[in-house]
């Protein structure tokens, strides 16, 4: 009887996860597979017009890639957005988390929904308004340094500080999504353990230390990983932005020269090439903080 | 209720008849040409019971991409205005029909009414694929008065007395005012420079790069030169939040831009200022003749290949090169016509502020015409500002520069040694 | 008494510096609004201008009656709709079969997927991009809604959830002799309802938002999303700031609007995912 239902279950499981697995599996793991290929020709605009103008070129496309200058620099400034970005908005969101949890806090769903807002809204509406906000005479940031005496800073001009520019405006629009993640985490957290330690003696940084931090490990490591994920893709910010890739190409990110190769020029075989290093490097990166992270957890 | 069904079933298939058999056109236009176009298509229309024109119109910063993906896409436009430097890369791709039989049999379309360079722009292989639409060639918008006060009355017609005239207005107007205005980010004054010397900028028959050039290097450092001794802010074209107003205030006494400023520098200056402005052609490198080259821009007009109405296509194609179409869209836009006749029929060729554009579009130079431009031309402004900012020499920059563009064309190369004409898609 | 001040000071401190976060968070925003409203060129003027001097809609009227902003609002709804209606039917089916029906290899398929999630999607675009032309689906409505009907992460979030179903409930309705199918209407997608409304609202949010895909594939403008409607906009208006800043108000309020109201089931799905891993 129990094996009769169970193949019942299994028949039943089988149609039931169909098509969502077969939509899966030809829009996104098929394509996938394809890009693998693609990069290995030299597919592109002519070959667009005429199939007999693509040329298998087994690993050329990565070789050319590695020596490429500007796909380096690429590299470059996305590890400078995670490196910089990343930390930073974990950090705010940790801090903010912190707080909104904090026992003395009021009105903790209205501080909720004001970080959650910059996170809902489109990309393409709030990096028009932040491109706006850093124009160097009439953006609202240089009028603000104005009033305090200070220069006015090239926000997006100026090669050292552009990159820094698209990190704020990353780090604005995302913290309050990590932020409720990290105070889920920190609710998940049992008062007993806090009664204890006080009755231990434990002031509040060293129940922050023995206590919260170590519990907020799986989530740390949860929103670590997601952030880095999002912040190696970033596009659309510099896409909007700087459209040109930025001062001395200071914001073309990885994903934006695949956009740039794949889509403007039509280097597909190129282009698929780029995508692919992401893709290493995005779990070459993951792997590392799995390790690194997931240890202490 | 089953009473009805059949007249009203009968109404809509008759409705549904009928707008089959309206033919329509889809037309893209750019930027501000492709809002003003929408007033010249009542006048075609009524010329043509039964065929409608659709207008799209797409800003120029997105267009090439916006163009090659409907293409690829499968689904481009019937007629469009496409840049003129695009023209090697849609007919290298099969894109846009060749247009030579369709003008021998039109009548009164005489080819000899267009700019000579301009018309050249058009031809690939020996066929026309499009029909120059206005013609775009930059040159110097500059305030008399503040030149004149520096001891010029015109503007210096050799590079070296331009330098000296931009030394004197930096330090008579101080450091916060700029002489000149040069968007760090435009390909054509480097690419016009460089020309005006000589320099072809790439080399047997658009194979390889050829930036590694004397000429390339003084074009590049004349250029340097300038942004470095703080003549010009090293700024992109979308910083300057409002050049009349600057223009206006003497915080630029030289710009260099195109015919629709004519218009817009008119409307857009106040009164007091009118009589303070005017234009001139480029000046010449030291021992050349007057005026140096200018880049031969402008818009073509092109019929696509796999358009499902060729017939109706071409004719409002024709109907928009009609010397009276192009006067009008001179009127709407500032945009300068590519006619002859048409500078005769609108006065613009008595114009004071457009003579210069007419000495300047007989002494243009095509950029090179090779599929790849659109994607070469992009490397160039980087360039220059690498090089400005001073962190590595113009030659290695050029170098590599060279390295990059003949990586571009190593596919070109290839395709030239399979088919050397292979414009038979 | 000095504690109960020390604690009055940190909770002031406490305040002060969330409140502070809460207005760098709005500010933009407010900002954004303020200049959708602000006559033409006031938003450059010298001195800066926080409020416009006298509010007029003309930015709104010119977005919708010149630059045809309507019909991109109208695509974004339709889109966004499509796609979360036929995600959520195919998703929630998918994730209650990962994490109550026993199949062999079940497990395995659910870290299959799990581990997918860590392929960035811009790999397959290029050659998505050449599927859907081979179909004739560029430019079309299909081009943009098919790749995003099937969720990995819809189904993960479902089936995290499912997980928590109670097992008695499910095997007393098989004794009975009901089909799975007959299960799955009837018992648990009614227990599912606070999750349904979760991923519907997430994945409506992230079809509205996407801007990518919908760029590269509708070229035609009257098929255009608002994201890229906006992009265009800024290709062709980008000193013609109060004008910008209306499209971006039109482009963010309905979702704003949405998250507002509905924002504790938004917030539980998305922790719902992080926690219990």
């Amino acid at each position: 009887m129990r094996s009769e239902r169970r193949t019942g279950e299994a028949r039943a499981a089988f149609w039931m996860l169909l098509p969502a697995l077969s939509l899966i599996a030809v829009f996104f793991v098929l394509p996938i597979l394809a890009s693998f290929l693609l990069s290995l020709t030299d597919f592109d605009l002519y070959a667009l017009a005429s199939p007999r103008n693509a040329r298998f070129v087994g690993l050329a496309n990565y070789v050319r890639l590695a020596e490429d200058p500007t796909f380096w620099k690429a590299l470059r400034n996305t590890f400078l957005f995670v490196l910089a970005g990343g930390p930073a908005s974990v950090a705010v969101a940790l801090g903010a988390a912190l707080l909104v949890n904090a026992r003395v806090t009021r009105f903790k769903t209205l501080f909720r929904t004001a970080f959650f807002a910059p996170v809902v809204t489109t990309m393409v509406a709030v990096a028009t308004v932040w491109r706006f906000l850093y124009h160097p005479r009439v953006g609202l940031f240089n009028r603000a340094l104005d009033l305090v005496g200070l220069a006015p800073i090239d926000w997006l001009g100026d090669p050292r500080w552009a990159l820094l520019s698209i990190c704020l405006l990353a780090v604005w629009k995302n913290f309050g999504y990590q932020a409720i993640l990290f105070v889920a985490g920190l609710q998940a957290i049992p008062e007993s353990l806090y009664e204890a330690a006080r009755i231990e003696g434990a002031g509040p940084w060293q129940q922050f230390r023995h206590i919260t931090l170590p519990s907020l490990a799986p989530t740390f490591l949860f929103v670590a990983v997601t952030t880095s994920i999002g912040y190696f893709q970033l596009f659309s910010e510099p896409y909007v932005m700087t459209p040109d890739g930025g001062p001395l190409g200071s914001t073309l990110s990885v994903a934006f020269l695949m956009y740039r190769e794949g889509f403007r020029w039509w280097n597909l075989g190129y282009g698929a090439a780029i995508a692919f290093a992401l893709f290493a490097v995005i779990l070459i990166a993951t792997r590392l903080q799995l390790q690194l992270f997931g240890r202490r957890a | 209720m089953s009473r009805l069904a059949l007249p009203f079933a009968l109404v809509l298939l008759l409705a549904g008849c009928a707008r089959k058999t309206e033919t329509v056109v889809r037309f893209w236009g750019l930027g501000r040409e492709g809002e003003e176009v929408k007033k010249l298509v009542p006048r075609f229309e009524r010329l043509h019971p039964g065929v409608r024109v659709e207008v799209q119109q797409i800003p120029w910063t997105a267009a090439h991409e916006k163009l090659l993906t409907a293409l690829v896409g499968g689904a481009p436009p019937d007629v469009a205005q496409i840049g003129n430097t695009w023209i090697p890369e849609f007919a290298a791709l099969g894109a846009v029909a060749p247009l030579d039989e369709r003008i021998a049999r039109t009548p009164d379309f005489r080819p000899a009414d267009f700019f000579g360079g301009i018309w050249r722009t058009n031809v690939i292989d020996g066929r026309v694929y499009g029909v120059p639409w206005y013609v775009d060639t930059r040159l110097l918008f500059y305030r008399k008065d503040m030149l004149a006060e520096v001891g010029f009355p015109e503007m210096p017609r050799t590079w070296s007395a331009w330098r000296t005239a931009m030394d004197r207005l930096k330090a008579k107007n101080g450091p916060d005012k700029f002489p000149i205005l040069l968007p760090k980010d435009e390909w054509q004054q480097p690419v016009a420079l460089a020309q005006a010397l000589g320099a072809t900028i790439l080399r047997d028959g658009g194979r390889y790069g050829a930036f590694r050039s004397p000429e390339v290097e003084r074009a590049f450092s004349f250029l340097i030169g300038i942004y470095r001794a703080g003549l010009a802010p090293l700024v992109g074209r979308e910083q300057v939040s409002n050049l009349y107003q600057d223009f206006a205030a003497g915080q630029f006494a030289i710009v260099i831009t195109g015919p629709w400023n004519l218009g817009q520098f008119h409307d857009r200056l106040p009164p007091e200022r009118q009589g303070d402005w005017a234009t001139a052609p480029l000046p010449a490198p030291d021992g050349q003749p007057w005026p140096g080259a200018g880049v031969a821009g402008g818009a073509s007009l092109v019929l696509f290949r796999r358009t499902p109405v060729p017939e109706a296509a071409w004719a409002f194609l024709e109907f928009l090169s009609r010397p009276d179409m192009q006067a009008q869209l001179y009127r709407l836009t500032g945009d300068m016509p590519p006619r002859a006749s048409v500078w005769q029929a609108t006065g613009l060729a008595r114009d004071p502020g457009a003579a210069a554009f007419a000495r300047q579009l007989e002494h243009v130079e095509p950029a090179p015409l090779v599929p790849e431009w659109e994607q070469i031309c992009s490397k160039i402004p980087p360039a220059l500002e690498e090089a400005t900012r001073g962190e590595r020499p113009l030659e290695q920059i050029l170098a590599d520069l060279d390295r990059e563009v003949d990586q571009i064309l190593e596919k070109r190369r290839w395709l030239l040694e399979r088919n050397p004409h292979p414009h038979a898609f | 008494m000095r504690r109960r001040l020390s604690r009055f000071a940190a909770a002031t401190a406490i305040h002060a510096t969330l409140l502070a976060l809460a207005v760098a968070s709005l500010v933009p925003l407010a900002w954004m609004v303020s200049a959708s409203f602000m006559p033409q060129g006031e938003a450059t003027a010298f001195p800066p201008a926080l409020v416009p001097s006298r509010p007029t809609l003309d930015n709104y009227v010119d977005l919708f009656a010149r630059l045809k902003f309507g019909r991109a609002l109208a695509n974004s709804i339709l889109f966004a709709a499509t796609v979360t209606a036929i995600s959520l039917l195919l998703n929630t089916l998918a994730g209650y079969a990962l994490a109550k029906l026993r199949f062999r290899r079940r497990e395995r398929i659910f870290d299959g997927l799990v581990a997918a999630l860590v392929l960035p999607s811009q790999v397959a675009m290029l050659p998505l991009f050449l599927m859907l032309r081979a179909l004739g689906f560029i430019n079309t409505a299909w081009g943009v809604v098919l790749p995003g009907m099937a969720s990995l992460f819809g189904i993960f979030l479902v089936r995290q959830y499912a997980l928590s179903l109670p097992d008695e409930l499910l095997d007393a309705a098989r004794v009975d002799g009901a089909s799975e199918f007959r299960i799955y209407r009837s018992i648990v997608l009614p227990l599912c309802r606070p999750i349904l409304v979760s991923l519907g609202i997430f994945t409506f949010l992230g079809s509205w938002n996407d801007f990518l895909w919908p760029l590269i594939v509708l070229s035609d403008e009257r098929r255009q999303t608002l994201p890229v409607a906006l992009a265009n906009l800024l290709g062709e208006h980008a000193l013609d700031i109060e004008l910008m800043m209306a499209g971006a108000v039109l482009t963010v309020l309905p979702v704003l609007v949405l998250f507002l109201a509905f924002q504790r089931y938004y917030i539980e799905g998305i922790t719902l995912g992080s926690v219990k891993e």
